[in-house]
């Protein structure tokens, strides 16, 4: 391979190390309407009343929104295939809100001081309700998140609003419960994981115009530019033919923009007044009115018998999905399916869940999508189990750890037909000098040396349901437009995409220019998340240049008068017996007298969801008085396949890791009582900076997986999984304690030093 | 959201006084805080214009203008020996070099806020505010006085022979801390002060002269119990009460131990 | 009020909002690279430099600019080109919407340490936040324009 599998330069890097202006802000016009939405103070209440008359009068008001305006269609903004497992439980704006922070109004004006003002302006009396704020008295509870009629869930996920639960569901293989029975040693424990924030640099933000044509335009900083026309046409209540969406640089994503979070209020104050409209969230709406992570509950049986075999798996998670059910009956199911895989030959598993709705804030997708709480709760689990067996860990999983080859019960049954993970924990292994530094080392300073480790899995898209299209087109000269509806959103796809068409058409990366993502001018797809880009959409861009190379051949033979099958083309020309046409003699040709298409279309979508997989060690340093952690090494061996380009796939394991670490010792979400968000900035949700990650290293070891490009599985999500597990691992080989709640404080580890020690 | 009406820079000290007797008039420092705020400003004073960014290094002091950057605190070669290195660590946490680019020392000091370094490890010193109508008085004075209309002009550094420890634990190392502390021996009289408690920054002297027989393991001991007892601590979302006071007692002792290594090393 | 002051090299004269932050002034003038990232003065993507200082100019009133010079990534192509390739060689750059600030930072730091150690460049940049990429090929394109640049100057002496 000549292009892929290569470290090339990200087609916009320049573009972006140079500052120029490539983001919404930067490029919409700055006449627009500056929107803002007013919020509520409380999680649970209904609006009695509310006056704007006031807030009308500030000069530059051009319009104020309540409950009363808006179309009563429900609809989810959650960024999937249609008809979408989220349940249809939104209006734009609501009579009942909650959330602290749920939308109470719209308010458009010239500046943004009119509109702060009118938001100041507008007087809302409310009945205050009691909220629903702890999410295991969720189930059942008499107070309802969702009590309205028209709640709808459009697909069989075990959801009942009259319930406050948003889905629920059994699932497993096997009697689990005769063969925990039969084992030597059951370890059980529950987990808790919070509703980070994704945190990409650049918020939310949208904006809106009517363009000639009388149509909504959207330009926003999203992953799914095609979900975007869908929801808005279904939340407006128009025909889908009057969106059209769009999307500029984004600047990060991790999931966060895979659901509509801005792009409903200035799409509606476009609508209703014709004039354009923008939408920037500060980071304090980002912090407060967004879609993080699922907060959840698991709580693991692991069944092994004292050899070290690990036998059956019981899990239970329970999932807050806070006031709106997006991707709620999704995330859950990657909790079970993408962590207990992670161990072949189980003669049981068993994995049920229950999805809540309470008054906080709704959650969303995140990088890793289940699968990081899941996987954080299973290794930690078998983590504890090898310390019960006083068996090495990392021997433990070599004896336990999922094979290519095997069918996985957990996983839809399918067959792990690509998999290194034997060859990711040996190197692993190596990299970190395992047998010399496990379990700790007594640095006789006060400190302790220890090490930790995890296994982790993801998929690549969603199997039968995630389509990506690509559309290649040969221009003048013989280059190449690619246009695709994925959204490259700093991950590189653009790139990596542009990497598989050179590859195919045998030509350099810059002969091939993309475009995307636009749902006019994009082929359909389903948008970048759920790690399918690479895989996905990536087969399309293959299947796309295999047919346009075919044409471009058949343009030949037209011309040498000869046919197809003599004739060759290495990517500058298509030569044969009859003779040779350069590339840009095909092309030039193409525009005249031509019924060959020299611009195809194909689109991709594949029946299994292979897995990427990885082992993730780390070595931290304990300081046992004060339980604080020093991070010194983090060593990440990754089994993506082939990597279509291995600098963005190794930043992409980097960055992954630095938001794992994040989650596992940084990022707190806490509420008070009354169900305001403590952590509402930067200044109080504290992300690492780059004195908090330690060092990272970061290796490859590949499988070729046959279904995708070139041997390609995903990276994007995987990334993000094993620093949880292997902190935490880490930090009972320094002090003995099971820290089963994150973040993982110096606090909470003191304390259960100190319980230690009474015991 | 911040809102100002008027930005005056103000061209004597007089001015700036008259403006600030007004309620609604604010003097601004590097503004990083005061621009977090939800509050409307008649008019922000500014005392950029008055020559009082200056670290003055004299004989018997160190003569800081309230408007000094912690940047500039941070790089000054005089207070750096001076502290033994123990400014420099108490600064170098704070976000960043372009926050502490504006952060002012006397945004820092006026604010009197609970998380303040700056505040922490000044009270350990010989240090004195300027009150341009109050006079001269001690930083720990100004520390529990009421907030007024006054304005702090500079801040007054004895050069008493000093060693200083600094510590700080933060869950992030940019972040505020969850405690700070300044283990200080100031001619001869031992204090330590706690910051981040998390109320505001308390001094503690060695009033029963508990280590002025020699920094011996029963006398460390004596001490961090004393310090320990007369710390109060309260819980945030950064860490609770407990955790905090179990801090004091290991900042301190691990300040006292390391001041005991170098004494036997010299 | 009215101000006067250099961007970019381009001196300005303007009435302007007495509250205007520098961020929104050198916006309007053109200069993107300057972003906001967050509204409490954290994540130094709006970092410029005030007459050779790097500053949060979220957090600055444009009047307090008056007389001063203030430089953005728009008047330093040729250094945020030159550092910034370094970058890009690693892939580092992910989203993007970090790197202005994080570039002039980093130009801040080689400025006035042209020879930093890894704790110095961690240290000095500890103010800019970035979420996609871990900062580890920041670090290594940061370690690799050192070398380049000693090589350079070697190859020149």
């Amino acid at each position: 391979m000549k292009v892929v599998n290569q470290p090339v330069m990200k087609k916009d890097a320049m573009s972006l190390v140079t500052g120029k202006p490539v983001f919404l802000d930067d490029v919409v016009p700055d006449n627009a309407l500056v929107v803002k939405v007013k919020r509520s103070p409380y999680a649970h209440a209904l609006i009695e009343e509310i006056k704007i008359d006031t807030a009308l009068k500030v000069p530059g008001i051009e319009a104020i929104y309540t409950y009363k305006d808006v179309p009563d269609i429900r609809f989810t903004m959650a960024g999937q295939t249609y008809p979408e497992p989220s349940p249809y439980d939104r209006l734009i704006l609501d009579q009942r809100v909650r959330f602290v922070g749920d939308a109470v109004a719209i308010v458009a004006g010239e500046n943004e001081k009119a509109v702060e003002k009118a938001l100041r302006l507008i007087k809302v009396k409310y009945q205050e309700l009691e909220p629903v704020l702890d999410f295991h008295t969720a189930k059942d509870n008499p107070i309802l998140v969702h009590p309205e009629d028209n709640w709808e869930s459009k697909c069989p996920v075990g959801a009942d609003n009259k319930r406050n639960l948003c889905a629920s569901e059994v699932s497993g293989h096997g009697d689990i419960e005769a063969v925990l029975k039969d084992c030597d040693l059951v370890v059980e424990h529950t987990y808790h994981t919070k509703a980070d924030q994704q945190a990409m640099m650049e918020t939310f933000r949208t904006y809106t115009n009517m363009d000639a044509y009388g149509r909504l335009n959207i330009i926003s900083s999203t992953q799914i530019v095609f979900h975007v026309r869908r929801i808005v046409a279904t939340a407006l209540g128009i025909p889908k033919s009057k969106v059209r969406v769009s999307k500029p640089r984004i600047g990060g994503g991790f999931g966060a923009k895979q659901t509509l979070v801005a792009e409903i209020y200035p799409a509606f104050v476009t609508w209703k007044t014709g004039k354009a409209a923008k939408m920037i969230f500060t980071r304090e709406e980002c912090q407060i009115a967004s879609t993080p992570r699922h907060e959840m509950e698991v709580t693991v049986k692991v069944g092994a018998d004292k050899d070290g075999r690990i036998r059956g798996i019981d899990m239970y998670t329970l999932s807050n999905t806070g006031a709106f059910g997006e991707h709620g009956p999704t995330t859950v199911g990657l909790s079970g399916h993408k962590a207990i895989s992670l161990y072949g030959n189980l003669e049981a598993h068993h994995f049920a869940y229950d999805v809540v709705y309470t008054n906080h804030m709704s959650a969303g997708a995140y990088r890793g999508y289940g699968a990081t709480q899941g996987i954080f709760a299973v290794e930690s689990a078998v983590n504890e189990l090898a310390d019960r067996l006083g068996m090495d860990p990392v021997k433990l999983r070599e004896k336990n750890m999922v094979r290519q080859g095997e069918v996985m019960p957990s996983y839809y049954n399918e067959v792990n037909a690509s998999c290194a993970l034997d060859r990711c924990m040996a190197r692993a292994k190596e990299m970190m000098h395992w047998d010399e530094k496990f379990p700790a080392r007594d640095m006789g300073n006060g400190k302790i040396r220890s090490v930790g480790v995890a296994m982790a899995m993801q998929g690549s898209g969603i199997s039968g349901v995630d389509v990506g299209s690509a559309t290649i087109k040969l221009n003048d000269e013989g280059f190449y437009v690619l246009r695709i509806g994925a959204a490259d959103m700093g991950t590189g796809c653009d790139t990596i995409l542009a990497q598989m068409a050179a590859e195919c058409l045998s030509c350099g990366v810059e002969d091939v220019d993309v475009f995307g993502a636009d749902t006019d001018g994009s082929p359909y797809d389903s948008g970048s998340y759920a790690s399918s880009t690479t895989y996905v959409t990536g087969m399309a861009v293959v299947k796309a240049c295999e047919k346009l190379k075919h044409n471009i051949i058949a343009r030949a033979a037209q011309i040498l008068d000869c046919p197809e099958e003599e004739l060759e083309f290495d990517g500058k020309t298509v030569s044969g017996e009859k003779g040779r046409v350069p590339l840009a003699d095909i092309a030039t040709s193409s525009m005249c007298g031509n019924n060959i298409p020299m611009e195809v279309s194909e689109s991709n979508s594949s029946p299994t969801s292979p897995p990427p997989f990885m082992v993730g060690m780390v070595e931290i340093e304990l300081d046992k008085e004060t339980g604080v952690v020093e991070l010194l090494d983090y060593v990440a061996v990754v089994d993506c396949g082939t990597p279509v380009n291995p600098n963005l796939a190794r930043v992409q394991t980097e960055g992954g890791l630095g938001q794992g670490i994040g989650m596992a010792l940084y990022e707190d979400i806490q509420y008070n009582a009354k169900g305001k968000l403590w952590n509402n900035s930067f200044m109080q949700y504290k992300i690492p900076s780059r004195l908090d990650v330690g060092r990272l290293r970061v290796e490859f070891e590949s499988s070729y997986e046959e279904s995708g490009p070139f041997g390609a599985k995903s990276i994007g999500e995987i990334v993000i999984n094993t620093p949880s597990p292997a902190i935490a691992h880490a930090v009972h080989n320094a002090s003995g304690v099971w820290v089963r709640e994150l973040p993982i404080t110096p606090e909470k580890i003191w304390k259960g030093m100190q319980e230690k020690n009474e015991d | 959201m911040l809102n100002i009406r008027e930005y005056v820079k103000v061209q004597s000290l007089e001015e700036a006084y008259e403006l600030n007797q007004k309620r609604t008039n604010k003097i601004i420092g590097g503004m990083l805080w005061m621009k977090m705020g939800d509050r409307n400003i008649q008019k922000a004073i500014d005392l950029s214009g008055l020559g009082l960014d200056q670290i003055e290094e004299e004989e018997e002091e160190f003569r800081i203008g309230c408007m000094t950057t912690l940047r500039e605190l941070e790089l000054h070669p005089g207070l750096d020996a001076y502290t033994g290195g123990a400014l420099r660590e108490s600064l170098r946490h704070i976000v960043g070099v372009q926050f502490r680019n504006l952060a002012t020392v006397g945004g820092s000091i006026f604010g009197r806020f609970g998380f303040s370094d700056v505040l922490t490890l000044f009270l350990g010193l010989d240090t004195y505010v300027e009150l341009y109508k109050g006079g001269i008085q001690p930083l720990s004075t100004f520390a529990w006085s009421k907030r007024d209309n006054d304005i702090l002009v500079r801040l007054i550094v004895k050069k008493k022979p000093v060693r200083i420890v600094y510590q700080s634990l933060r869950l992030t190392r940019t972040d505020f801390p969850v405690l700070a502390s300044a283990v200080v021996c100031l001619d001869g009289k031992w204090q330590a002060v706690i910051g981040a408690r998390p109320q505001r920054a308390l001094l503690v002297e060695d009033e029963e002269k508990i280590l002025e027989g020699g920094l011996t393991e029963e006398n460390i001991r004596k001490f961090v119990a004393y310090v320990t007892k007369k710390t109060p601590t309260g819980s945030n979302m950064r860490a609770g009460a407990d955790y905090r006071s179990h801090l004091v007692e290991v900042q301190v002792r691990r300040a006292l131990e390391e001041m005991r290594g170098e004494t036997n090393a010299d | 009020m009215q101000i006067n002051l250099k961007l970019n090299g381009k001196l300005i004269k303007e009435e302007i909002a007495d509250e205007l932050l520098l961020i929104d002034f050198v916006r309007k003038h053109g200069c993107y690279s300057v972003k906001r990232g967050c509204e409490t003065a954290n994540c130094g993507l709006c970092t410029v430099f005030l007459d050779g200082k790097p500053v949060l100019s979220c957090s600055l009133l444009a009047a307090r600019a008056n007389g001063r010079e203030v430089t953005t990534l728009e008047g330093l192509q040729e250094e945020a080109e030159e550092i910034g390739s370094f970058v890009a060689n690693q892939g580092a750059e992910q989203c993007g919407f970090c790197n202005p600030g994080f570039m002039m930072n980093a130009i801040a730091l080689f400025r006035e340490n042209p020879d930093p150690t890894d704790e110095e460049i961690l240290e000095y940049l500890s103010g800019n936040l970035c979420r996609c990429s871990g900062y580890e090929g920041q670090l290594r394109a940061m370690k690799n324009y050192i070398a380049w640049k000693k090589e350079k100057q070697e190859v020149g002496a």
